[in-house]
């Protein structure tokens, strides 16, 4: 692309400043679909952690809950431990493929529509129209001297944009603790450290990131569109400026005066005054260009206002836009999205989130991790018994107190008893009541006959004794002296 | 430089003007705020080494002038955590060692103090897990217990020792030498071994044992009762059960009567305060053999270490 100040000073400067972007208001379809994506996305990051859940007396009753302090995770009736962050992983994997799928079906969708930068820097425009006007009152209060007005409305907006910044950073940490014991705790100052800082840095980030750094983002700092160009192919769909319909671009007048010697484009230059990054999508698809689409809407409305077909500049595939150059007719889109491609990602991503499904609902709630205490291997009982001492760790994954019952399997005339009992009451079982949601560590004493074999497998097993036998088994090894 | 720069046609930008065997660099301005990122960052380095610990000196970096280390972080950690367990440790002083067995939760953190107090103070004669050594230590970890096994006996054991000389509350019995002393010869011995083995269900009685059973009633009974079932108070070990410290086999048991070992065991009174031993009890009591307290309350220890048993 050629660039004509380019041409006039060949020695340009190593560095640029930003060039102001002020995108004028417009309505239409893209425009609504934006709205209606922000308040859904913005609702749901603001909103979440107030969202309660009742999980009993032994858990919190927060809906969604990162419980760092205690290691779990809480997302409505599902509560994640540690061990199984495998969870959080797939759940990764799956935004992952997510992000291949919308990216091959409908290119930078994402970047967008929901992509929090996107979001926020929408949001912040927003308040630049509300506070500064629309987008020539805006270029001319930036241009213009350092009045009082220009003072007062810098402050304002300034201020509402730190508002909403702080809004967010103080959002975000209500993810990680009780919503409303930790917003009475962030006003009284009672709240941990590192709430405070979490608060300061995301308040700060959003401020400028939002309110100041915007498309710089987007094109400087951020990696995914780079991911992206590797990701889509000529079907997927872009924003595209039919140059064979709208060129050569010439006035009405023109049009009027000598019928057929221009284009569609009346150079009206709306999809530049509208792009929130600033560039012109007639130049061809660019790395600026985060198909927002409010071009789309910004020149549909002038086609209207003139009187030609909308869609002069609309999503189109690189494979429609040479069908059309051609003068055919481009494939519905339904045809362009059942392409095997999106066909594998969908089947991808169903199929992780199935069996992910599918293992939330087989895992038991009730583990059994048995150790074999090693100093010493055995005792030698008065009587002439020998005992192994074992550490179990029963894992009660219920928020529920847990009746479970211990015995063992494969030691004949083997007796049982913990810390808490005593030989005298040893049996063949050992009864007690776990906490909820918590490892108990259980030091279980095995007495067996010294007659055997030197080292015999035999089995631990715990099962519930409440109502829901299921439980957990681990094998593990009897020591007795070699030498009787 | 600026003779020979010029516009890149493919692309449209101005060149910076150097060129190297055909190779160019393409003007392609860096966004101004990066620059002024740059700029920052130096800008924080300079605080930073002044903050913060950073130019290496021949012994140490220099300080810093917020005297942060990561070492100053650990002893305040260290601190913290001595605070927080600060009332722990002054419930268990006040908690008599009968009445702890009735507090779980301080129980537990004893039993916690115990086990790592074992590992510095106990584990050279008695093993990492108490397991003792067979002929020399004895095991902490069975049910056989020589002056008793509830938590009352283990901390008067543990405070006052075993045959300590210095200390006159120490636990304390002698077994003669029978053989080595002349008070026995060797066939009475074979006898008395003989005797000692039918007891404890290794042989059976034989006109050995039975001329040993006589030799019993006359030498042994005093400390190790009529029936060779021990005597608690007077720390003299059962011989009837399977659990032998200096071994149960006819070598072992006659090598015990020729010339008894008599072991003694360190008091701890003088090296560890009171709520140290008080955890340790508590620990070696958790460690399996554990007894409840008697009824009536026994000058009862824990196996110290008279002979045989």
């Amino acid at each position: 692309m050629a660039n004509p100040d380019a041409l006039a000073n060949v020695e340009g400067p190593l560095y640029a400043a930003r060039k102001g972007v002020y995108p004028k208001k417009v309505d239409g379809h893209f425009r609504r679909l934006k709205w209606l994506i922000m308040a859904v996305t913005l609702a749901i990051y603001y909103g979440t952690p107030w969202i309660r859940w009742d999980r009993g007396p032994y858990a919190p009753d927060q809906a969604v809950l990162v419980d760092l302090a205690n290691r779990r995770f809480y997302m409505f009736q599902i509560e994640i431990w540690p061990h199984e962050f495998y969870y959080v992983a797939g759940l990764l994997i799956m935004a992952g493929i997510g992000l291949f799928l919308v990216t091959s079906a409908v290119g930078r969708a994402w970047c967008g529509y929901a992509c929090p930068q996107t979001v926020w820097t929408d949001l912040f425009q927003h308040v630049d129209r509300l506070i500064d006007g629309d987008r020539n009152a805006q270029i001319r209060l930036a241009n213009g001297p350092w009045t009082a007005e220009k003072l007062a409305k810098r402050a304002l907006k300034y201020g509402l944009y730190l508002a909403i910044a702080f809004w967010t950073g103080g959002a975000w940490i209500m993810y990680f603790a009780d919503a409303p014991t930790l917003t009475r705790e962030f006003w009284t100052g009672e709240a941990a450290y590192v709430a405070y800082a979490t608060v300061g840095v995301l308040t700060a980030t959003t401020f400028v990131l939002g309110g100041f750094m915007r498309e710089q983002v987007c094109i400087y700092m951020c990696p995914w569109p780079r991911i992206q160009t590797a990701m889509m192919d000529e079907k997927s769909l872009l924003v595209t400026y039919k140059d064979w319909r709208g060129e050569p671009r010439g006035s009405l007048k023109t049009a009027l005066a000598h019928p057929g010697s221009v284009g569609d484009c009346v150079d009206c230059n709306q999809c530049v005054a509208v792009c929130p990054t600033g560039i012109d999508i007639r130049t061809g698809p660019q790395i600026g260009c985060i198909t927002c689409a409010l071009c789309i809407d910004a020149c549909d409305k002038v086609m209207a206002q003139v009187g030609r077909p909308r869609g002069l500049i609309d999503y189109c595939a690189l494979d429609d836009v040479a069908v059309e150059r051609a003068g055919g007719t481009a494939q519905p889109v339904l045809k362009t999205l059942l392409r095997p491609r999106l066909m594998v990602y969908l089947g991808i991503w169903c199929a992780i989130g199935l069996a992910m499904l599918f293992t939330l609902g087989q895992r038991t709630r009730l583990d059994l991790a048995v150790q074999h205490e090693r100093s010493p291997l055995y005792v030698q009982l008065s009587d002439g018994m020998i005992r192994n001492n074992y550490t179990l760790k029963l894992r009660n994954m219920e928020a529920r107190p847990r009746k479970v019952a211990i015995t063992v399997s494969g030691l004949p005339g083997a007796q049982l008893w913990t810390e808490t009992g005593s030989r005298e009451k040893a049996s063949q079982r050992v009864e007690m009541t776990i906490s909820p949601d918590s490892v108990t560590r259980v030091r279980l004493f095995v007495a067996a006959p010294a007659k055997g074999p030197a080292r015999q497998d035999f089995t631990i097993a715990t099962q519930g004794r409440d109502g829901d036998p299921r439980g957990d088994s681990d094998t593990i090894q009897f020591d007795r002296p070699e030498v009787q | 430089m600026s003779d020979k720069s010029r516009i890149d046609e493919p692309t449209g930008t101005a060149t910076v003007g150097h060129e190297w065997d055909g190779i160019e660099e393409l003007n392609t301005p860096l966004p101004r705020w990066w620059l002024w990122t740059f700029y920052a960052t130096i800008a924080w380095a300079a605080v930073y080494v002044v903050l913060f610990p950073a130019w290496p000196m021949v012994n140490s970096a220099t300080r810093g002038m917020l005297e942060w280390s990561s070492r100053g972080d650990l002893k305040a950690e260290l601190a913290a955590q001595d605070a927080k367990r600060a009332p722990i440790a002054k419930a268990i002083a006040a908690t008599s060692i009968t009445d702890l067995a009735a507090k779980p939760e301080l129980l537990e953190a004893a039993i916690q103090g115990g086990s790592a107090a074992f590992k510095v103070h106990c584990v050279q004669c008695h093993g990492a897990g108490g397991a003792g050594v067979v002929g020399a230590y004895p095991s902490l970890t069975d049910d056989d217990w020589l002056w008793g096994g509830d938590l009352a006996a283990i901390e008067t054991t543990l405070t006052h020792g075993i045959r300590n000389p210095d200390h006159d509350e120490t636990r304390l019995n002698m077994m003669p030498a029978f053989g080595k002393d002349g008070i026995l010869d060797a066939a009475a011995i074979n006898d008395l071994v003989s005797h000692v083995r039918v007891i404890s269900r290794q042989e059976k009685p034989s006109a050995s044992s039975a001329r040993g059973a006589a030799l019993f009633e006359a030498n042994c009974v005093a400390c190790h009762g009529p029936a060779g079932q021990g005597i608690r108070e007077l720390g003299g070990p059962k011989l009837t059960d399977a659990v032998w410290l200096y071994g149960g086999s006819r070598e072992a048991i006659a090598k015990t009567i020729y010339a008894p070992r008599n072991g003694v065991m360190p008091r701890w009174n003088d090296k560890l305060d009171a709520v140290t031993i008080k955890m340790l009890s508590a620990y070696v009591h958790s460690l399996g053999g554990g007894e409840d307290a008697p009824a009536p309350v026994l000058t009862a220890q824990p196996k110290g270490e008279a002979d045989n048993g």
